[in-house]
């Protein structure tokens, strides 16, 4: 029974600890030093990665959404609530290591101009509601419909308003790191993809520690419940399509 | 009459008509606005704006103003029963998602008619810019109704409605505010309207109420299934 529950987790845990062991001895001994920012520049194969994960994330969880209000499958509102949950804490991670970034190569924390960190503020800010929202309905099947309608809307909302901030600022402000990305050298780029992919496997391998998590959890408390009625109607039997659901 | 405009045009009359006896919204929200205007005027300390304090003083208070009515939206269907009568009867639902988004467009611009010649009176030297300024009011009242809407019929079912609306519907408007500011900052400048990037900032509000019309349609089904 309890096999089912972690099934490839184990596999999927090493992978991801080899992928960061590569990627990070890429990024510090093969990667060449940046003429312009040197050792800072390195940041960027985690920032990167991060944010663009949180941001796959994010729409993950509005595929997961559109896939509950589809089926009515509760267990598919469970991914989209994880996939959110796991993107919103790589999206603190992002707001800090560019942070970082930013204080080191402009000279300040924060910079308003630059559009890619003001459009992911308001994206995190918008799915940080998440959790006060899901939790502010009672009714089990209304919380996990009316999430899966915030993961669909709020999916479509994260385009639109990159689009809209990098419209505010590119033309009056110009970019600083327009041409970071197209003139990067065949090392950094393979620095670059080894991180992404790093990162992803570490995206899916908490995903999958979550779920796995709240299955089991809520597989016990599916148990206790058995019992307490199975103690108090003198019948110990636990009703076999409870106790036998797979994942 | 198709059996959905027949059941829009219902639901809009009877919010209308019900708006119309029993003033719930609209006196508080252009209430609302001209205190904050007032509270403007003495917090800058300026008798005249323009340019990009003038239109953020603007749009902020009239966000403002739209939440408190975007807070009731639903608050009658809920009480009263509105939401069972809704899914008792033979209709297509999103009847009732376009007469609210309706009803809170005609409650925007009822609000604009009043306070925005108020703004001008309190802060601008010439009145040139309100005519351009309306094809970005109307644009951007398309998109807070739709998504006020939405954000509303989804915080009406939760314990903390009041709190939810705001918090919800201030990040998912951002967009929507960064194109309405960028449109009016040049055309409230001091040396009279100035038309910089004005078409770029239609399209983008054009797009915006498009994309959210369309997940409103999509979604608001689920919203009242029970």
């Amino acid at each position: 029974m309890h096999a089912t529950y972690g099934k490839g987790l184990r596999t999927l845990s090493i992978a991801t600890v080899a992928a960061t062991a590569l990627a990070l001895s890429l990024v510090f001994f093969y990667a060449p030093l940046d003429a312009d920012q040197g050792f800072i520049q390195k940041i960027f194969y985690l920032h990167v990665p991060l944010a663009t994960m949180a941001l796959v994330g994010f729409m993950i969880g509005g595929v997961y959404g559109i896939l509950h209000l589809r089926s009515g499958d509760a267990r598919h509102d469970m991914r989209s609530y994880v996939a959110i949950h796991m993107s919103v804490i790589f999206g603190v991670g992002v707001l800090i290591t560019g942070a970082i970034w930013a204080k080191a190569s402009w000279g300040h924390w924060w910079v308003w101009d630059e559009p890619t960190l003001v459009s992911f503020l308001i994206v995190f800010l918008l799915y940080a509601t998440y959790y006060p929202f899901r939790y502010a309905i009672e009714d089990r099947d209304r919380q996990a419909r009316y999430a899966s309608v915030f993961a669909v809307t709020a999916g479509a909302f994260v385009p639109l308003n990159f689009l809209a901030v990098r419209l505010a600022e590119s033309l009056v402000h110009p970019r600083t790191f327009a041409t970071a990305e197209g003139g990067l050298p065949g090392e950094m780029w393979l620095t670059f993809l080894v991180s992404l992919a790093a990162m992803a496997l570490l995206w899916t391998t908490l995903f999958k520690f979550e779920m796995t998590a709240k299955n089991a959890s809520a597989q016990l408390s599916r148990l206790r419940r058995a019992l307490d009625r199975g103690a108090g109607s003198s019948s110990a039997r636990i009703a076999p399509g409870v106790a036998t659901r797979p994942d | 009459m198709t059996p959905w405009t027949a059941s829009f045009t219902a639901i809009l009359g009877k919010d209308l008509r019900s708006e119309l006896r029993t003033m719930r919204s609209l006196p508080a929200m252009v209430l609302f606005a001209v205190t904050a205007f007032v509270i403007f005027r003495f917090g800058l300390d300026r008798t005249a704006l323009s340019g990009s304090l003038a239109s953020g003083v603007l749009w902020a208070t009239l966000l403002f103003a739209a939440i408190l009515g975007i807070n009731r939206l639903f608050v009658a269907e809920r009480d009263e029963g509105g939401f069972e009568a809704i899914r008792l009867a033979p209709i297509d639902r999103t009847s009732l998602l376009a007469a609210k988004s309706a009803a809170l467009l005609v409650y925007l611009l009822a609000l604009e008619a009043v306070t925005v010649p108020v703004f001008a009176l309190f802060f601008l030297d010439s009145a040139a810019a309100l005519g351009p300024l309306c094809a970005v009011l109307l644009l951007a009242d398309l998109g807070l109704a739709a998504t006020g809407a939405l954000v509303s019929s989804m915080a009406v079912n939760s314990r903390a409605r009041d709190l939810l609306v705001p918090l919800l519907l201030l990040p998912l408007v951002v967009p929507l505010m960064i194109a309405a500011t960028g449109a009016s900052e040049p055309l409230l400048e001091a040396g009279g309207p100035a038309y910089d990037r004005f078409g770029t900032w239609l399209a983008v509000l054009a797009l915006y109420d498009l994309v959210f019309l369309l997940v409103g349609y999509a979604v608001f089904d689920f919203l009242l299934e029970d």
